[in-house]
């Protein structure tokens, strides 16, 4: 029996993919939907040497990765809804200071406690702009949970690679779905390491001057390099500072580091796409709905396409309007008031072609929700 | 060494005003660590925002400069990734027990092994003068132009109860019992909690005429007494210095690696 083939939850199957990565310090708060990724690292973690703590609210688990990350550790929180507005704070920290993190947001109804035992999509635009002051951040999401270990092993890559925060923004209905998942081998997906510094003890380190190839070089809290780590606009040693220049500079980094990245960083599926007339555009537990009805409608000659969307921060802008040039008509499918859609309709060089198939009361959108959106976009009536 | 050699000469002049005690607190906290032979290597500072926060970047350790009242919950996870490191926390009373105050009872509860140095002046200096948790009833701040009706905090009463394991408080006046005591602190296997009194002439001292930073710190020495004087007995009302309260506990980190062991013998 391949002993690697798993039966589990999609949190859990983000703690397998988290694990894989090299995860070895965790910080959290019990909050519903996200409570079983804390709970499986309190067991996993302990036995292979890891760090685990569950922290007095999220503010202080968000801070106490970023603290950790600092020594060297791979490190990642989770939450859902109000704990995710909580963290905000801190991400603005690790986005300003530009320290590896995974964040996980399972989601759940909002605004506020909202629904939190229901499905939701609702927090994607927070997961872009939650944090005050420019800014550049990478969200990922995933369906199923083959893609939830991939997409998580994703994150801890990206992080490394960017030295920054990455969200992964799951649905509360993949979370708590068990599903089959196969771990790949030991070096089947690579992995992102560390980049540390080649400056010898003696010499001048400089913590926040990037390398020719955008990356910064890090040395851990410990180490021989003693440097300043702040949330106020620095320079290249880490030292605060107002200078104009310096705080263009800065800024311009942030948010370039992870824009001008957009296609390294940038995954999704396509389905049927090649002669598509019709084309959905879905992401987590909406595209399973969406690629339901693609199949269904291909099994009678109509010519639908799907493109999944695993990340969705930074927007895909060009892609979704070099595959959608020719489509007749464009349906985004999510469940919230249409987040995706608009940046859909603002990457779309036919904006009045795109249409919105939604469900917000908590239950997960099915195919017939899809089908009476597309009957009304065919002109077949109500 | 001398003390010139932990500080970032590059980074000076510092921000503080004339007067402030957060440089004697500086001062301090630099003889006790010199004293204690300790590699610069070994010691983080972690610190949050406000004018006490500020001294992480004067100071040739690893410096964390963090978000307000939050120190203390970055600290934890520099202390609980790396338990030989030396993490050292200076904060402010607003800092400390205002907007940190969750993060401060619960790693007092938790027993990590930590100092925390609270430079208590009693007001929001950063900011240009509101009052804090420390300000206490009928003062005078910019957000309490009629009087204070906020009450105080007894920062180490707090500590104390929240479960910290070293409390001791002093003065900025009292600059030897400060070094010893931030030795004492730093040696501490647990949370230890450090309390200064610090003047700030520029705001709470003008707003409520008490002086210059003369005359704070003569106040100082005379609303104070040593732990279990006479003259406590003949005064309740003077504020007692030292050491107030040390206990033996698990810290946190060795607890920690104590439950790794049982969870790996049952692999």
């Amino acid at each position: 029996m391949n002993t690697n083939v798993k039966f589990v939850q999609g949190n859990e199957a983000c703690v397998e993919g988290a694990l894989y990565a090299g995860l070895d310090f965790f910080a959290g708060y019990p909050i519903t939907p996200s409570t079983e990724i804390m709970e499986h690292l309190a067991l996993r973690l302990p036995r292979q040497g890891g760090k685990f703590i569950q922290m007095e609210d999220e503010i202080a688990s968000m801070c106490a990765i970023i603290g950790a990350s600092l020594t060297g550790r791979k490190v990642m929180t989770a939450t859902s809804g109000p704990g995710f507005s909580l963290k905000q704070e801190a991400l603005g920290f690790a986005i300003m200071a530009e320290i590896p993190c995974v964040v996980v947001n399972v989601q759940r109804g909002g605004p506020s406690t909202g629904n939190p035992t229901h499905v939701s999509q609702g927090d994607v635009n927070q997961s872009r702009w939650g944090a005050h002051g420019d800014h550049a951040i990478v969200t990922l999401t995933a369906s199923n949970h083959q893609d939830v270990f991939k997409m998580t092993v994703e994150a801890f890559n990206i992080a490394e690679t960017y030295r920054t925060p990455v969200i992964l923004l799951f649905d509360e209905v993949v979370g708590h779905l068990r599903e089959k998942l196969v771990i790949p081998g030991k070096g089947k997906i690579p992995l992102v390491k560390r980049l540390r510094t080649a400056v010898k003890e003696g010499t001048d380190y400089h913590p926040y001057l990037p390398r020719e190839d955008g990356r910064l070089p890090m040395s851990d809290f410990g180490s021989v390099h003693r440097y300043n780590v702040t949330g106020l606009f620095h320079d290249m040693w880490g030292f605060p500072t107002d200078d104009p220049q310096i705080v263009k500079g800065l800024q311009r980094h942030l948010v370039d580091k992870i824009e001008n990245n957009a296609n390294q960083v940038l995954n999704y599926k396509e389905f049927y796409l090649d002669d598509a007339e019709c084309i959905l555009i879905s992401y987590g537990a909406s595209a399973r709905s969406a690629l339901h009805v693609v199949k269904n409608r291909r099994l009678r000659g109509e010519k639908l396409g799907l493109i999944e969307l695993q990340t969705l921060w930074p927007f895909p802008n060009q892609l979704i309007r070099e595959k959608c040039e020719k489509a007749h008509y464009i349906l985004v499918v999510e469940m919230n008031m249409g987040q995706i859609l608009r940046e859909v309709k603002n990457a779309v060089h036919f904006p009045e072609k795109v249409f919105l198939a939604n469900r917000i009361d908590g239950s997960l959108i099915s195919d017939g929700d899809i089908r009476n959106i597309l009957r009304i976009v065919q002109g077949k009536g109500v | 060494m001398a003390v010139k050699d932990y500080i970032r000469e590059r980074f000076f002049p510092h921000i503080w005003c004339q007067g402030c005690g957060h440089g004697i607190v500086m001062n301090a906290m630099l003889r006790a660590i010199d004293s204690l032979a300790m590699s610069k290597n070994e010691i983080v500072m972690v610190s949050g925002i406000g004018c006490s926060s500020r001294i992480s970047g004067y100071l040739d350790f690893h410096t964390l400069h963090t978000l307000h009242g939050r120190a203390l919950a970055f600290a934890t996870g520099v202390k609980m990734s790396l338990p030989a490191l030396n993490i050292i926390v200076p904060m402010g009373d607003g800092d400390a027990l205002a907007i940190g105050g969750n993060h401060f009872i619960h790693a007092a509860r938790r027993n990590i092994d930590l100092t925390a140095i609270v430079m208590n002046n009693r007001i929001y200096g950063m900011t240009g003068g509101q009052f804090s948790p420390l300000s206490g009833f009928g003062t005078k701040e910019t957000t309490a132009p009629y009087g204070n009706i906020d009450h105080t905090f007894d920062i180490s009463a707090l500590s104390i109860a929240a479960g910290a394991t070293f409390v001791a408080r002093t003065t900025a006046y009292h600059v030897q019992q400060l070094t010893e005591l931030i030795k004492s602190g730093i040696l501490h296997e647990g949370f230890s909690v450090i309390e200064v009194m610090s003047q700030c002439p520029t705001y709470f001292g003008r707003k409520n005429k008490l002086g210059g930073a003369v005359e704070m710190l003569r106040q100082f020495k005379e609303i104070t007494t040593p732990k279990g004087s006479k003259a406590k007995q003949a005064n309740p009302e003077l504020i007692e210095r030292g050491i107030l309260h040390q206990t033996e506990q698990p810290e946190y980190c060795n607890s920690y690696e104590q439950m790794t062991a049982l969870a790996q013998k049952g692999k």
